[in-house]
């Protein structure tokens, strides 16, 4: 369920990346007070655990399919919330740059979906109360399970919520979720049964290792998610509905309001008499016109002008023109490489 | 090979290409992760139904994976992997958008399918640059460029440490895989095989930490992880960031297959 660059609008993924990349900047800030130097080396190599047993499948039972886990809400039982989204953002980066999950602009929406949820509301809100000082297996079973859903559930909503607001995608708001929240509500229970196994085969062969931990990071996590979520609000409140409103893109919203106009002045300009001479110079089908309005347009899309229908055949040409200069230019390349 | 073979495989082979030596792989890391998220901006700028402009985009994909000579099998393969989601969250536009385009006279096409296509453009196009930069750039170089950029020191030592182990932790826990697939046929690993394989895995990733612990205490590590930096920019530096920054910007801008189409047919 990572959120894709290719569904986002550039307002949507820089202001959760925004979001993320603030958290990530608090809880660095947070465990830089630690006194106990320890946890650097312990951060490295369970931030490396968790990415190798993400690669590792395993069948789920019932199904015959199989799927692996994404072990946020295990960090954040094993090392604190703040400790624990650092390292799940971490391995967010990595696999976004290694295995091209998501992209670079829905990195903070991933992080946001998969490590803020599970590490700031699933973990201090539904977690701790429920499993209380750890000392029974049942508790811990129920904790894992309630929590990973919940942290899941919240992430799935969210990734929804960014294809919406970006309106790349048609899909409507509540088909999406009626598709997304079930899927992820089985994934949640997988995860949750695998989380409490670990838990407690760690609790039986390192006891100790759990109790002291965690507990006193807890002191101002709450303060934490109260922050963590002004922020989204101001983020949502203030930017989001203030571009996605009436026109679906910053960029061109940001254009407008310079120039008055949603494209930059084109007519005009330097380099376009300058493409117009070279145009009259080299044109190589001076009579092969097409008729600028044959047929018309039989619905223009709202706040889209309706492409012209002479200007979209000679684009069509142009884009695959270019396509293969770009494939040539590619090809020159790399038998240059070659031979050199 | 397992499947988990195979994923280690792959992230073996990435660090491999990122070492090696082309113009690509000599630009400074910082240049080069912000071309590419100025790149990757400008391509989802565009509005949904957006297809012919973005083809001038993909000169960028192209020069780094030739010019870092990088194999096109090995990224078209792993952008084959990860395109489920956005397939499955696209593939919906056709049917539930009904407006219709007339591309030539004549030749209609439905509006869902447009904006489709242009989602399928900016998967291939964002996707392969991202690719494309950490397997022309050392993981390590990655780093050094986000820290300079601003990200915490303690975050980007953590993702250090993490790629450093995680060669480690994998090639332990390939291991047990293996030993796993050897004696249980086809049947697949159970989810109970699979939380004791994990918690052995864990036991000894505590153990690694505690010795990884011991062996920085013993270089005279005080809390404080020093990076050593030796990042410059050159001129090539320079050149390369203008030069596809621009482009960029004209490629937004600029009709470019409109004003070459128009060249060709007037």
């Amino acid at each position: 369920m990572h959120m894709s660059d290719a569904l986002l609008s550039p307002a949507v993924g820089g202001s959760f990346w925004a979001g993320s990349f603030g958290l990530i900047t608090y809880c660095a800030n947070r465990l830089k007070d630690r006194v106990d130097d320890r946890i650097v080396p312990l951060m490295g190599v369970l931030g490396a655990f968790v990415f190798s047993a993400q690669m590792i499948n395993f069948t789920i039972p019932g199904t015959g399919s199989s799927g692996h886990i994404s072990g946020a809400m295990l960090l954040a039982i094993l090392l604190g919330p703040y400790a624990g989204f650092i390292v799940i953002s971490s391995v967010l980066i990595i696999q976004c740059l290694f295995f091209g999950d998501g992209g670079l602009l829905a990195l903070g929406c991933n992080i946001w979906n998969l490590g803020l949820y599970p590490c700031f509301v699933a973990y201090p809100l539904v977690y701790r109360p429920i499993a209380g000082t750890g000392a029974s297996s049942r508790r811990i079973m129920i904790a894992s399970v309630l929590g990973v859903v919940v942290g899941l559930e919240l992430g799935a909503f969210s990734v929804v919520v960014q294809t919406v607001l970006s309106g790349r995608s048609e899909l409507p708001f509540k088909a999406f979720v009626a598709a997304m929240l079930p899927i992820h509500l089985a994934i949640g229970l997988v995860e949750g049964l695998v989380t409490a196994g670990i838990i407690n085969y760690v609790r039986k062969a390192m006891p100790g290792f759990l109790e002291g931990r965690s507990l006193s990071d807890m002191r101002g996590t709450m303060k934490g998610v109260v922050i963590a979520f002004a922020v989204m609000a101001l983020l949502t409140g203030g930017v989001l509905s203030w571009f996605a409103s009436t026109h679906p893109d910053g960029l061109e919203w940001s254009v407008e309001r310079v120039y008055g106009e949603r494209e930059l002045p084109v007519d005009g300009g330097v380099i376009t008499r300058w493409f117009r001479d070279i145009q009259e110079a080299l044109t190589i089908l001076p009579d092969y016109d097409i008729p600028a309005d044959s047929g018309g347009q039989a619905d223009t899309v709202e706040g889209y002008p309706s492409p012209d229908v002479g200007t979209s055949l000679s684009g069509v040409v142009g884009a695959l023109m270019v396509g293969i200069v770009i494939l040539f230019i590619g090809m020159g390349i790399r038998h240059r490489r070659l031979k050199g | 090979m397992t499947s988990f073979d195979k994923a280690y495989f792959n992230l073996g082979y990435i660090d491999t290409l990122s070492y090696g030596d082309s113009f690509v792989h000599r630009l400074d890391p910082r240049v080069k992760l912000i071309v590419t998220i100025v790149f990757i901006v400008s391509v989802v700028s565009f509005p949904k139904y957006e297809i012919l402009r973005l083809i001038p985009f993909f000169l960028f994909p192209v020069f780094m994976m030739t010019a870092g000579n990088i194999p096109s099998g090995f990224v078209l393969k792993r952008m084959l992997f990860v395109s489920p989601f956005v397939i499955m969250t696209g593939i919906f536009n056709p049917i539930l958008d009904s407006k219709t385009f007339h591309l030539v006279s004549g030749l209609t096409i439905s509006a869902g399918w447009v904006s489709f296509f242009s989602i399928m453009l900016r998967f291939l196009l964002t996707v392969s640059s991202a690719l494309l930069l950490i397997a022309t750039t050392s993981f390590y170089g990655v780093c050094h460029a986000l820290n300079s950029l601003g990200l915490p020191r303690a975050f980007v030592i953590q993702m250090v440490f993490l790629y450093r182990y995680t060669f480690v932790l994998a090639g332990e826990a390939m291991r047990m895989v293996r030993g796993v697939t050897i004696r249980s046929s086809n049947r697949g690993m159970g989810m109970g095989t699979f939380v004791n394989l994990l918690g052995v895995l864990f036991l000894r990733t505590m153990k690694r930490s505690e010795a990884i612990y011991q062996a920085m205490c013993s270089r005279g590590f005080d809390g404080e992880v020093r990076l050593l930096r030796s990042l410059r920019i050159r001129l090539n530096d320079l050149a390369f960031a203008i030069i596809s920054i621009t482009l960029f910007i004209i490629f937004r801008w600029f009709d470019i297959p409109g004003y070459i189409g128009g060249l060709v047919i007037r």
